[in-house]
Protein backbone atom coordinates (compact mmCIF):
# COMPACT_ATOMS: atom_id res chain seq x y z
CA UNK A 1 0.00 0.00 0.00
CA UNK A 2 1.24 3.45 -0.96
CA UNK A 3 -0.48 5.70 1.55
CA UNK A 4 1.00 8.90 0.14
CA UNK A 5 -0.78 8.08 -3.16
CA UNK A 6 -4.05 7.59 -1.29
CA UNK A 7 -3.54 10.92 0.49
CA UNK A 8 -2.80 12.76 -2.75
CA UNK A 9 -5.82 11.21 -4.47
CA UNK A 10 -8.15 11.44 -1.47
CA UNK A 11 -10.26 14.20 -3.01
CA UNK A 12 -10.97 12.19 -6.16
CA UNK A 13 -11.55 9.00 -4.17
CA UNK A 14 -14.08 10.81 -1.98
CA UNK A 15 -15.83 12.00 -5.17
CA UNK A 16 -15.95 8.45 -6.53
CA UNK A 17 -17.23 7.18 -3.17
CA UNK A 18 -20.11 9.69 -3.23
CA UNK A 19 -20.96 8.68 -6.81
CA UNK A 20 -20.90 5.04 -5.76
CA UNK A 21 -23.14 5.80 -2.80
CA UNK A 22 -25.65 7.62 -4.97
CA UNK A 23 -25.65 5.00 -7.72
CA UNK A 24 -26.22 2.23 -5.13
CA UNK A 25 -28.91 3.92 -3.06
CA UNK A 26 -30.98 5.83 -5.60
CA UNK A 27 -32.05 2.74 -7.63
CA UNK A 28 -33.10 0.90 -4.47
CA UNK A 29 -35.20 3.87 -3.30
CA UNK A 30 -36.90 4.25 -6.70
CA UNK A 31 -37.29 0.47 -6.90
CA UNK A 32 -38.93 0.37 -3.48
CA UNK A 33 -41.32 3.22 -4.32
CA UNK A 34 -42.42 1.37 -7.47
CA UNK A 35 -42.41 -2.02 -5.78
CA UNK A 36 -44.84 -1.06 -3.01
CA UNK A 37 -47.91 -0.62 -5.24
CA UNK A 38 -46.81 -3.36 -7.67
CA UNK A 39 -46.09 -5.79 -4.84
CA UNK A 40 -49.48 -5.05 -3.35
CA UNK A 41 -51.05 -5.73 -6.75
CA UNK A 42 -49.03 -8.93 -7.08
CA UNK A 43 -50.12 -10.14 -3.67
CA UNK A 44 -53.78 -9.64 -4.56
CA UNK A 45 -53.77 -11.06 -8.06
CA UNK A 46 -52.23 -14.42 -8.83
CA UNK A 47 -52.17 -13.76 -12.57
CA UNK A 48 -50.32 -10.44 -12.26
CA UNK A 49 -47.96 -12.04 -9.78
CA UNK A 50 -46.98 -14.92 -12.03
CA UNK A 51 -46.63 -12.79 -15.18
CA UNK A 52 -44.75 -10.01 -13.41
CA UNK A 53 -42.42 -12.35 -11.56
CA UNK A 54 -41.82 -14.27 -14.79
CA UNK A 55 -40.91 -11.09 -16.67
CA UNK A 56 -38.83 -9.80 -13.76
CA UNK A 57 -36.95 -13.08 -13.56
CA UNK A 58 -36.17 -12.80 -17.26
CA UNK A 59 -34.78 -9.26 -16.86
CA UNK A 60 -32.87 -10.28 -13.77
CA UNK A 61 -31.16 -12.97 -15.85
CA UNK A 62 -29.46 -10.45 -18.16
CA UNK A 63 -25.90 -9.70 -17.00
CA UNK A 64 -25.43 -6.17 -15.68
CA UNK A 65 -22.71 -5.22 -18.17
CA UNK A 66 -25.04 -6.16 -21.05
CA UNK A 67 -27.82 -4.07 -19.54
CA UNK A 68 -25.51 -1.05 -19.10
CA UNK A 69 -24.58 -1.32 -22.78
CA UNK A 70 -28.08 -1.92 -24.14
CA UNK A 71 -29.99 0.74 -22.17
CA UNK A 72 -28.63 3.71 -24.19
CA UNK A 73 -30.26 2.06 -27.21
CA UNK A 74 -33.61 1.97 -25.41
CA UNK A 75 -33.41 5.28 -23.53
CA UNK A 76 -31.60 7.31 -26.17
CA UNK A 77 -28.92 8.30 -23.63
CA UNK A 78 -25.18 8.38 -24.17
CA UNK A 79 -23.14 5.36 -23.09
CA UNK A 80 -21.39 7.33 -20.31
CA UNK A 81 -24.64 8.67 -18.85
CA UNK A 82 -25.00 7.55 -15.20
CA UNK A 83 -28.74 7.35 -15.90
CA UNK A 84 -28.11 4.01 -17.65
CA UNK A 85 -26.69 2.59 -14.43
CA UNK A 86 -29.54 3.99 -12.35
CA UNK A 87 -32.18 2.53 -14.68
CA UNK A 88 -30.44 -0.86 -14.92
CA UNK A 89 -30.09 -1.18 -11.16
CA UNK A 90 -33.65 0.05 -10.62
CA UNK A 91 -34.82 -2.79 -12.84
CA UNK A 92 -32.85 -5.31 -10.75
CA UNK A 93 -34.08 -3.79 -7.48
CA UNK A 94 -37.67 -3.72 -8.71
CA UNK A 95 -37.52 -7.35 -9.83
CA UNK A 96 -36.30 -8.35 -6.38
CA UNK A 97 -38.50 -6.04 -4.30
CA UNK A 98 -41.88 -6.72 -5.90
CA UNK A 99 -41.54 -10.32 -4.80
CA UNK A 100 -40.34 -9.18 -1.37
CA UNK A 101 -43.21 -6.74 -0.85
CA UNK A 102 -45.79 -9.30 -1.89
CA UNK A 103 -44.19 -11.95 0.35
CA UNK A 104 -44.14 -9.41 3.19
CA UNK A 105 -47.84 -8.63 2.80
CA UNK A 106 -48.49 -12.37 2.58
CA UNK A 107 -46.74 -12.85 5.92
CA UNK A 108 -49.35 -10.78 7.78
CA UNK A 109 -51.66 -13.13 9.64
CA UNK A 110 -55.31 -13.16 8.50
CA UNK A 111 -56.39 -12.87 12.14
CA UNK A 112 -54.67 -9.50 12.39
CA UNK A 113 -56.41 -8.33 9.21
CA UNK A 114 -59.80 -9.41 10.55
CA UNK A 115 -59.12 -7.69 13.85
CA UNK A 116 -58.16 -4.48 12.03
CA UNK A 117 -61.27 -4.62 9.88
CA UNK A 118 -63.38 -5.23 12.98
CA UNK A 119 -61.84 -2.13 14.57
CA UNK A 120 -63.17 -0.13 11.64
CA UNK A 121 -60.08 0.17 9.42
CA UNK A 122 -61.06 0.67 5.81
CA UNK A 123 -59.03 -0.91 3.05
CA UNK A 124 -56.44 1.84 2.42
CA UNK A 125 -55.77 2.79 6.05
CA UNK A 126 -55.59 -0.90 6.90
CA UNK A 127 -52.96 -1.38 4.18
CA UNK A 128 -50.93 1.66 5.26
CA UNK A 129 -51.17 1.40 9.05
CA UNK A 130 -51.51 -2.34 9.67
CA UNK A 131 -50.31 -4.47 6.76
CA UNK A 132 -47.27 -2.47 5.63
CA UNK A 133 -45.78 -1.97 9.10
CA UNK A 134 -46.17 -5.68 9.80
CA UNK A 135 -44.52 -6.48 6.47
CA UNK A 136 -41.47 -4.34 7.30
CA UNK A 137 -39.19 -7.19 8.51
CA UNK A 138 -39.65 -9.18 5.27
CA UNK A 139 -39.31 -6.07 3.09
CA UNK A 140 -36.18 -5.03 5.00
CA UNK A 141 -34.62 -8.43 4.37
CA UNK A 142 -35.16 -7.92 0.62
CA UNK A 143 -33.82 -4.36 0.81
CA UNK A 144 -30.63 -5.59 2.46
CA UNK A 145 -30.00 -8.02 -0.40
CA UNK A 146 -30.81 -5.35 -3.00
CA UNK A 147 -28.61 -2.65 -1.50
CA UNK A 148 -25.62 -4.90 -0.81
CA UNK A 149 -25.60 -6.53 -4.24
CA UNK A 150 -26.04 -3.09 -5.84
CA UNK A 151 -22.80 -1.87 -4.29
CA UNK A 152 -21.03 -4.76 -6.00
CA UNK A 153 -22.80 -4.38 -9.35
CA UNK A 154 -22.22 -0.60 -9.55
CA UNK A 155 -18.47 -1.17 -9.75
CA UNK A 156 -19.00 -3.10 -13.02
CA UNK A 157 -20.13 0.17 -14.61
CA UNK A 158 -16.46 1.20 -14.60
CA UNK A 159 -16.10 -0.91 -17.75
CA UNK A 160 -18.32 1.54 -19.63
CA UNK A 161 -16.72 4.50 -17.85
CA UNK A 162 -19.35 5.76 -15.39
CA UNK A 163 -17.68 7.46 -12.41
CA UNK A 164 -17.68 5.40 -9.17
CA UNK A 165 -15.23 3.32 -7.14
CA UNK A 166 -14.90 0.75 -9.93
CA UNK A 167 -12.70 3.25 -11.77
CA UNK A 168 -10.04 2.55 -9.13
CA UNK A 169 -9.99 -1.07 -10.33
CA UNK A 170 -9.54 -0.21 -14.00
CA UNK A 171 -6.94 2.40 -13.10
CA UNK A 172 -5.09 -0.11 -10.93
CA UNK A 173 -4.94 -2.67 -13.73
CA UNK A 174 -3.73 -0.13 -16.27
CA UNK A 175 -0.97 1.07 -13.95
CA UNK A 176 -0.27 -2.42 -12.52
CA UNK A 177 -0.65 -0.71 -9.17
CA UNK A 178 -2.29 -2.48 -6.22
CA UNK A 179 -3.07 0.50 -3.97
CA UNK A 180 -6.15 1.83 -5.79
CA UNK A 181 -7.51 -1.71 -6.21
CA UNK A 182 -7.26 -2.55 -2.53
CA UNK A 183 -8.63 0.87 -1.58
CA UNK A 184 -11.57 0.34 -3.97
CA UNK A 185 -12.37 -3.12 -2.59
CA UNK A 186 -12.17 -1.94 1.02
CA UNK A 187 -14.36 1.09 0.33
CA UNK A 188 -16.93 -1.09 -1.49
CA UNK A 189 -17.10 -3.51 1.43
CA UNK A 190 -17.32 -0.61 3.87
CA UNK A 191 -20.11 1.02 1.91
CA UNK A 192 -22.04 -2.25 1.70
CA UNK A 193 -21.69 -2.83 5.45
CA UNK A 194 -22.73 0.75 6.16
CA UNK A 195 -25.84 0.61 3.98
CA UNK A 196 -26.75 -2.82 5.34
CA UNK A 197 -26.52 -1.48 8.91
CA UNK A 198 -28.61 1.54 7.92
CA UNK A 199 -31.41 -0.65 6.54
CA UNK A 200 -31.31 -2.76 9.71
CA UNK A 201 -31.45 0.35 11.89
CA UNK A 202 -34.38 1.88 10.04
CA UNK A 203 -36.26 -1.42 10.04
CA UNK A 204 -35.61 -1.74 13.74
CA UNK A 205 -36.95 1.75 14.39
CA UNK A 206 -40.05 1.02 12.34
CA UNK A 207 -40.84 -2.21 14.21
CA UNK A 208 -40.44 -1.46 17.93
CA UNK A 209 -42.48 -4.58 18.78
CA UNK A 210 -39.86 -6.91 17.32
CA UNK A 211 -37.60 -8.73 19.81
CA UNK A 212 -34.21 -7.06 20.20
CA UNK A 213 -30.97 -8.41 18.83
CA UNK A 214 -32.04 -9.34 15.31
CA UNK B 1 -26.81 -3.36 -35.27
CA UNK B 2 -28.51 -5.80 -37.60
CA UNK B 3 -25.79 -4.99 -40.09
CA UNK B 4 -23.22 -6.08 -37.54
CA UNK B 5 -24.91 -9.43 -37.13
CA UNK B 6 -25.24 -9.91 -40.90
CA UNK B 7 -21.57 -9.20 -41.57
CA UNK B 8 -20.00 -12.62 -42.19
CA UNK B 9 -16.56 -11.48 -40.97
CA UNK B 10 -17.98 -11.31 -37.44
CA UNK B 11 -18.88 -14.99 -37.55
CA UNK B 12 -15.55 -16.53 -38.49
CA UNK B 13 -11.92 -16.43 -37.45
CA UNK B 14 -10.36 -16.45 -33.97
CA UNK B 15 -12.46 -13.43 -32.86
CA UNK B 16 -15.68 -14.67 -34.43
CA UNK B 17 -18.87 -15.11 -32.47
CA UNK B 18 -18.77 -18.95 -32.47
CA UNK B 19 -15.25 -19.02 -31.01
CA UNK B 20 -16.13 -16.46 -28.34
CA UNK B 21 -19.32 -18.35 -27.50
CA UNK B 22 -17.44 -21.62 -27.08
CA UNK B 23 -14.86 -19.86 -24.87
CA UNK B 24 -17.58 -18.30 -22.74
CA UNK B 25 -19.31 -21.66 -22.32
CA UNK B 26 -16.06 -23.51 -21.59
CA UNK B 27 -15.04 -21.15 -18.78
CA UNK B 28 -18.58 -21.11 -17.41
CA UNK B 29 -19.01 -24.89 -17.36
CA UNK B 30 -15.54 -25.39 -15.87
CA UNK B 31 -16.28 -22.88 -13.10
CA UNK B 32 -19.70 -24.41 -12.43
CA UNK B 33 -18.17 -27.89 -12.16
CA UNK B 34 -15.44 -26.84 -9.75
CA UNK B 35 -17.88 -24.79 -7.68
CA UNK B 36 -20.33 -27.72 -7.48
CA UNK B 37 -17.57 -30.11 -6.44
CA UNK B 38 -16.69 -27.77 -3.58
CA UNK B 39 -20.14 -26.52 -2.58
CA UNK B 40 -22.35 -29.60 -2.83
CA UNK B 41 -20.51 -31.84 -0.35
CA UNK B 42 -20.42 -28.95 2.13
CA UNK B 43 -24.12 -28.22 1.56
CA UNK B 44 -25.00 -31.91 1.95
CA UNK B 45 -22.96 -32.18 5.14
CA UNK B 46 -24.36 -29.02 6.70
CA UNK B 47 -27.92 -29.87 5.66
CA UNK B 48 -27.65 -33.42 6.97
CA UNK B 49 -25.95 -32.65 10.27
CA UNK B 50 -27.15 -29.02 10.75
CA UNK B 51 -23.61 -28.12 11.78
CA UNK B 52 -22.12 -24.85 10.58
CA UNK B 53 -25.34 -23.22 9.36
CA UNK B 54 -24.32 -19.82 10.72
CA UNK B 55 -20.92 -20.03 9.03
CA UNK B 56 -22.21 -20.74 5.53
CA UNK B 57 -25.01 -18.15 5.82
CA UNK B 58 -22.50 -15.52 6.95
CA UNK B 59 -20.09 -16.49 4.19
CA UNK B 60 -22.81 -16.22 1.54
CA UNK B 61 -23.78 -12.75 2.77
CA UNK B 62 -20.23 -11.49 2.99
CA UNK B 63 -19.41 -12.65 -0.54
CA UNK B 64 -22.42 -10.85 -1.96
CA UNK B 65 -20.90 -7.44 -1.31
CA UNK B 66 -17.48 -8.33 -2.69
CA UNK B 67 -16.96 -6.36 -5.92
CA UNK B 68 -16.14 -9.06 -8.48
CA UNK B 69 -14.36 -6.69 -10.85
CA UNK B 70 -12.04 -5.53 -8.09
CA UNK B 71 -11.28 -9.08 -7.05
CA UNK B 72 -10.45 -10.19 -10.59
CA UNK B 73 -8.16 -7.22 -11.16
CA UNK B 74 -6.47 -7.77 -7.80
CA UNK B 75 -5.78 -11.45 -8.50
CA UNK B 76 -4.56 -10.75 -12.02
CA UNK B 77 -1.92 -8.34 -10.73
CA UNK B 78 -0.94 -10.66 -7.87
CA UNK B 79 -0.78 -13.80 -10.06
CA UNK B 80 0.58 -12.10 -13.16
CA UNK B 81 4.24 -12.72 -12.37
CA UNK B 82 3.57 -16.26 -11.05
CA UNK B 83 2.04 -17.84 -14.14
CA UNK B 84 3.32 -17.79 -17.65
CA UNK B 85 1.21 -17.02 -20.73
CA UNK B 86 -2.58 -17.12 -20.71
CA UNK B 87 -2.83 -18.77 -17.30
CA UNK B 88 -1.98 -15.39 -15.76
CA UNK B 89 -5.53 -14.20 -16.35
CA UNK B 90 -7.39 -17.52 -16.75
CA UNK B 91 -6.55 -18.77 -13.25
CA UNK B 92 -7.55 -15.53 -11.44
CA UNK B 93 -10.77 -15.31 -13.46
CA UNK B 94 -11.67 -18.92 -12.70
CA UNK B 95 -10.96 -18.43 -8.99
CA UNK B 96 -13.34 -15.48 -8.86
CA UNK B 97 -16.02 -17.29 -10.89
CA UNK B 98 -15.82 -20.28 -8.54
CA UNK B 99 -15.83 -18.04 -5.48
CA UNK B 100 -19.02 -16.32 -6.63
CA UNK B 101 -20.74 -19.58 -7.59
CA UNK B 102 -20.01 -21.50 -4.38
CA UNK B 103 -22.38 -19.62 -2.01
CA UNK B 104 -25.60 -20.04 -4.03
CA UNK B 105 -24.93 -23.75 -4.64
CA UNK B 106 -23.97 -24.30 -1.02
CA UNK B 107 -26.99 -22.53 0.45
CA UNK B 108 -29.32 -24.12 -2.12
CA UNK B 109 -28.08 -27.62 -1.27
CA UNK B 110 -28.17 -26.93 2.45
CA UNK B 111 -31.66 -25.41 2.36
CA UNK B 112 -32.92 -28.24 0.18
CA UNK B 113 -31.66 -30.96 2.50
CA UNK B 114 -32.80 -29.10 5.61
CA UNK B 115 -36.31 -28.66 4.23
CA UNK B 116 -36.91 -32.36 3.51
CA UNK B 117 -40.00 -33.62 5.32
CA UNK B 118 -38.75 -35.40 8.48
CA UNK B 119 -41.56 -37.95 8.05
CA UNK B 120 -39.99 -39.08 4.77
CA UNK B 121 -36.60 -39.47 6.46
CA UNK B 122 -38.15 -41.40 9.36
CA UNK B 123 -40.04 -43.65 6.96
CA UNK B 124 -36.80 -44.43 5.09
CA UNK B 125 -35.04 -45.17 8.37
CA UNK B 126 -37.94 -47.41 9.39
CA UNK B 127 -37.57 -49.31 6.12
CA UNK B 128 -33.99 -50.08 7.07
CA UNK B 129 -32.07 -47.54 4.96
CA UNK B 130 -28.60 -46.71 6.24
CA UNK B 131 -27.58 -43.04 6.80
CA UNK B 132 -25.82 -42.74 3.43
CA UNK B 133 -28.75 -44.49 1.76
CA UNK B 134 -31.10 -41.97 3.32
CA UNK B 135 -28.90 -39.07 2.21
CA UNK B 136 -28.59 -40.15 -1.43
CA UNK B 137 -31.83 -42.08 -1.83
CA UNK B 138 -34.27 -39.83 0.00
CA UNK B 139 -32.89 -36.46 1.06
CA UNK B 140 -30.98 -35.64 -2.13
CA UNK B 141 -33.87 -36.37 -4.53
CA UNK B 142 -36.27 -34.42 -2.30
CA UNK B 143 -33.84 -31.50 -2.17
CA UNK B 144 -33.35 -31.33 -5.96
CA UNK B 145 -35.71 -28.38 -6.62
CA UNK B 146 -33.79 -26.11 -4.24
CA UNK B 147 -30.43 -27.48 -5.39
CA UNK B 148 -31.37 -26.57 -8.95
CA UNK B 149 -32.42 -23.10 -7.93
CA UNK B 150 -29.01 -22.69 -6.30
CA UNK B 151 -27.29 -23.96 -9.45
CA UNK B 152 -29.36 -21.53 -11.47
CA UNK B 153 -28.30 -18.56 -9.38
CA UNK B 154 -24.69 -19.70 -9.57
CA UNK B 155 -24.81 -20.10 -13.35
CA UNK B 156 -26.21 -16.61 -13.83
CA UNK B 157 -23.45 -15.21 -11.63
CA UNK B 158 -20.84 -17.10 -13.63
CA UNK B 159 -22.08 -16.09 -17.08
CA UNK B 160 -22.39 -12.50 -15.93
CA UNK B 161 -18.97 -12.35 -14.29
CA UNK B 162 -17.28 -14.17 -17.18
CA UNK B 163 -18.46 -11.21 -19.29
CA UNK B 164 -16.67 -8.84 -16.95
CA UNK B 165 -13.54 -11.00 -16.94
CA UNK B 166 -13.07 -10.18 -20.62
CA UNK B 167 -11.62 -6.93 -19.28
CA UNK B 168 -8.53 -8.78 -18.07
CA UNK B 169 -8.16 -10.47 -21.50
CA UNK B 170 -10.22 -13.56 -20.73
CA UNK B 171 -11.97 -14.63 -23.94
CA UNK B 172 -15.70 -15.02 -24.31
CA UNK B 173 -18.51 -12.79 -25.48
CA UNK B 174 -17.49 -10.02 -23.07
CA UNK B 175 -14.62 -9.35 -25.52
CA UNK B 176 -17.08 -7.76 -27.96
CA UNK B 177 -18.25 -5.31 -25.29
CA UNK B 178 -14.77 -4.48 -23.96
CA UNK B 179 -13.12 -4.21 -27.38
CA UNK B 180 -16.08 -2.27 -28.72
CA UNK B 181 -15.68 0.20 -25.85
CA UNK B 182 -11.96 0.54 -26.57
CA UNK B 183 -12.58 1.15 -30.27
CA UNK B 184 -15.62 3.36 -29.71
CA UNK B 185 -17.69 0.92 -31.76
CA UNK B 186 -21.09 1.05 -30.10
CA UNK B 187 -22.68 -1.46 -32.46
CA UNK B 188 -20.15 -4.11 -31.58
CA UNK B 189 -20.77 -3.43 -27.86
CA UNK B 190 -24.52 -3.67 -28.34
CA UNK B 191 -24.18 -6.86 -30.37
CA UNK B 192 -22.02 -8.34 -27.61
CA UNK B 193 -24.56 -7.32 -24.99
CA UNK B 194 -27.40 -8.90 -26.95
CA UNK B 195 -25.42 -12.13 -27.37
CA UNK B 196 -24.51 -12.22 -23.67
CA UNK B 197 -28.14 -11.61 -22.73
CA UNK B 198 -29.32 -14.36 -25.07
CA UNK B 199 -26.68 -16.75 -23.71
CA UNK B 200 -27.80 -16.08 -20.14
CA UNK B 201 -31.46 -16.58 -21.02
CA UNK B 202 -30.66 -19.75 -22.97
CA UNK B 203 -28.58 -21.26 -20.17
CA UNK B 204 -31.28 -20.32 -17.65
CA UNK B 205 -33.90 -22.03 -19.81
CA UNK B 206 -31.72 -25.13 -20.17
CA UNK B 207 -31.31 -25.46 -16.40
CA UNK B 208 -35.07 -25.05 -16.02
CA UNK B 209 -35.66 -27.92 -18.47
CA UNK B 210 -33.05 -30.19 -16.86
CA UNK B 211 -34.53 -29.50 -13.43
CA UNK B 212 -38.04 -30.26 -14.71
CA UNK B 213 -36.86 -33.57 -16.16
CA UNK B 214 -34.82 -34.70 -13.18
CA UNK B 215 -37.02 -33.70 -10.26
CA UNK B 216 -39.28 -36.57 -9.27
CA UNK B 217 -42.87 -35.89 -10.39
CA UNK B 218 -44.02 -36.80 -6.88
CA UNK B 219 -42.36 -33.64 -5.56
CA UNK B 220 -44.06 -31.28 -7.96
CA UNK B 221 -47.79 -30.84 -8.15
CA UNK B 222 -47.83 -31.97 -11.76
CA UNK B 223 -49.31 -35.43 -11.14
CA UNK B 224 -52.01 -34.11 -8.86
CA UNK B 225 -52.90 -31.45 -11.38
CA UNK B 226 -53.05 -33.96 -14.20
CA UNK B 227 -55.38 -36.20 -12.23
CA UNK B 228 -57.85 -33.56 -11.13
Amino acid sequence: MKFDWLWRESGRIADLFLWHLGLSVLPVLIGLLLALPLGWLAQRSGLFRSTFLGAAGLLYTIPSLALFVLLPLVLGTRILDPLNVVVALTIYALALLVRTVSDGLDSVSPDVLQAASAMGYRRLPRLLFVELPLAVPVIAAGLRVAVVSNVSIVSVAALVGTPQLGLLFTQGLQLRFLTPIIAGIVLCLLLAALLDALVLLVAHRLTPWQPKGR
Amino acid sequence: MLAWFLDPTHWSGPDGVPVLLVQHLTYSILALLIASLIAMPIGLYVGHTRKGVVVIAGLANALRSLPSLGLIVLLVILFGPVFASDLAFIVPSLIVLVLLAVPPIMTGTYAGIAAVDPAAVDAARGMGHRPLGILFGVELPCALPLIFSGLRGATLQIVSTATIAAYVSLGGLGRLIIDGRAQNDYYQMAAGAVLVGLLALGVDLLIGIVSRLSVSPGLTRRIVRARS
